[in-house]
């Protein structure tokens, strides 16, 4: 017997990544969200680092859920997640320096993310290791891709590049990689995008975005829903 | 004599706006013959650009173009927008902030009447964050002997951006009062020297006001007193604005002098008459009780004198605006009147 079937994960995936994505469908943990995604390198490191938190969590709450006693369950599962936070901002400290004093509080805080929580308390204290493990990482990687499109609607609209600050990841050489979209000697910069204000307007676009895509795919299954029905009738 | 019924039409939003637009004449003149036909084009370039983004705004919310289109709503808002910006700043950035306005702070939430926020304050708070080094570059009023530009070559330089050969921005540049006043305020100046510095003097023709600038807020009040004659503003909004504005700088004007401008100043200088009749007023921003708009304007009044004293910008009736506009619904909740006919409950005690 497998750990997980295929149709199992395939219902994990895309409810976590699209119908039940974290910022966009659920609106959990738009702090770091908000704040960290003035850029495309920031915004996908704190991504991944939450992913991984939510991987290691997920799975050693599924683990222990038998054991933890109800009453007792949120400060047990916070601090599994605040020792893995631990580790992550150790490890970030350790390897990426530079992109660590960037992020700064916000590696730390991912122990406070809701979205964190939420997903242990929702899904991992009532599932197997397999699936919340995937549901952990999925729900994970859904934020990411968010923090992705919203850094780079920021950066874009903002500075004019895109992969700014990749030199913080991967070391001085890295420089070159950064693509100016608009030609640096123009000195383009619209600041709105890049202060908060451009995050909640980016953001809201993006709901709207999703929202759109949701209606227009319903009305569709309802018009083919429709057509079924005559093709049965006739 | 007339007999009853006395029926009043509601005066249909078009005329509203054709009175306030023709309020606005006198300042525009006003502001051409200080600082130079520029603003004109920035005018005409704000009228095209907000009823292009309102009719695309319109079509993509499948709403009837032509109804709203010619309300005139977009086109009052894009004058109050070129009004507020320097006169000779780039066209992208008089079409930007038109956009912003219209398209983000209008339609957004739902168009006219739905906006939350002052449109054109929403337009001018975007560019002063955005742009601060841009939307400190006003050009010296024509009166003063310095360079100064023709007409033609003012709008070549806000299209083009290049001025004519030899001259640079700075020799035509020069700080508003309320900048130079901030500047020099933190320079430990005195505020003898600041009041005889270039900026303060006016044409020979106005010796009766404070600068050349301050023209222009005497036109703007020809325009406000126009419109409270006609209606179209409710008294109270602009009289609380005033006298809360005044009556900060008067009192602290008498404790310290040396600090602190006199009300005079603080009324000729920067947005405070264009605020007072036509910004402070919006009907759509603004609370609809009596009570609610008195206490909303005298908190506009007070937090505009608090930004221009302490704060970091040089005006601040823009944000001031912006922040009291949050508060309007909370305002018009708390100060519902009573009922005709029963009275006023006081001392009464929610959830009890």
């Amino acid at each position: 017997m497998a750990l997980l079937t295929q149709d199992e994960s395939k219902t994990i995936i895309q409810n976590s990544i699209w119908q039940q994505n974290a910022a966009l469908g659920q609106f959990l943990g738009l702090c770091p969200v908000l704040v960290i995604s003035s850029n495309i390198v920031n915004g996908v490191s704190l991504g991944l680092a939450t992913s991984l938190v939510m991987l290691i969590s997920s799975a050693a709450i599924a683990c222990i859920r038998s054991l933890v006693p109800n009453e007792l369950r949120a400060p047990i599962f916070i601090l599994i997640i605040a020792a893995l936070v631990t580790m992550v901002d150790l490890l970030m400290n350790a390897y990426v320096h530079d992109l660590y004093v960037v992020l700064g509080i916000f590696i730390p805080l991912i122990t406070t993310n809701c979205i964190v929580l939420a997903r242990a308390e929702a899904y991992a204290s009532k599932n197997g290791v397999a699936q919340s493990a995937l549901d952990g990482v999925m729900m994970g990687l859904g934020l990411t891709l968010v923090l992705a499109i919203l850094g780079a609607m920021r950066e874009l609209v903002g500075k004019g590049t895109l992969l700014s600050g990749i030199d913080l990841v991967f070391g001085a050489g890295a420089k070159s990689w950064v693509i100016h979209v608009i030609p640096a000697e123009y000195n383009y910069q619209f600041l709105l995008a890049i202060l908060p204000p451009g995050a909640f307007i980016g953001l809201g676009f993006l709901i709207a975005g999703k929202q759109a895509l949701d209606r227009r795919a319903e009305t569709k299954a309802k018009l083919a829903a429709k057509l079924a029905l005559q093709a049965v009738a006739a | 004599m007339r007999t009853s019924p006395h029926l009043i039409k509601p005066t249909p939003l078009q005329v509203v706006m054709l009175k306030v637009a023709v309020a606005l004449l006198p300042g525009i003149a006003a502001y051409a013959w200080v600082f130079g036909a520029g603003i004109l084009l920035q005018i005409l370039l704000a009228t095209v650009t907000a009823l292009a983004t309102e009719a695309a705004c319109l079509k993509l919310r499948n709403y009837p173009i032509k109804p709203f289109i010619t309300d005139g709503s977009a086109i009052v808002t894009a004058w109050l927008l070129a009004l507020s910006l320097p006169p000779l700043s780039s066209w992208w950035m008089v079409v930007l902030a038109t956009v912003i306005a219209i398209g983000l702070a209008k339609h957004l939430y739902g168009g006219l009447g739905q906006n939350p926020f002052n449109p054109a304050m929403v337009g001018f708070a975007v560019m002063m964050v955005s742009f601060p080094a841009q939307m400190s570059r006003w050009n010296a009023p024509l009166s003063l002997p310095s360079v100064d530009l023709t007409s033609w070559q003012q709008i070549g330089y806000i299209l083009s951006g290049h001025l004519p050969q030899g001259l640079s921005f700075d020799t035509l540049a020069s700080a508003t009062p309320l900048d130079s006043v901030k500047t020099a305020l933190l320079q430990q100046h005195s505020m003898s020297d600041i009041f005889s510095g270039a900026i303060f003097q006016s044409a020979d023709c106005l010796s009766f006001l404070p600068s050349s600038v301050a023209l222009i807020a005497v036109a703007y009040l020809l325009g406000g007193l126009y419109l409270l004659q006609q209606r179209i503003i409710a008294w109270p909004l602009p009289v609380a604005f005033l006298t809360v504005l005044l009556g900060m700088s008067g009192l602290f004007h008498l404790i310290n002098p040396a600090q602190y401008t006199s009300p005079a100043f603080h009324l000729l200088s920067g947005a405070a008459v264009l605020g007072a009749f036509f910004i402070v007023t919006d009907p759509v921003t603004a609370p609809t009780t009596l009570r609610g708009r008195l206490i909303y304007a005298a908190l506009i009044g007070l937090l505009t004198w608090l930004i221009r004293t302490f704060g970091g910008y040089p005006d601040g009736v823009a944000f001031a605006v912006l922040i009291m506009n949050i508060a309007a619904p909370f305002l018009d909740q708390y100060t519902q009147p009573a009922v005709f006919g029963r009275k006023p409950q006081r001392g009464v005690k929610h959830g009890h």
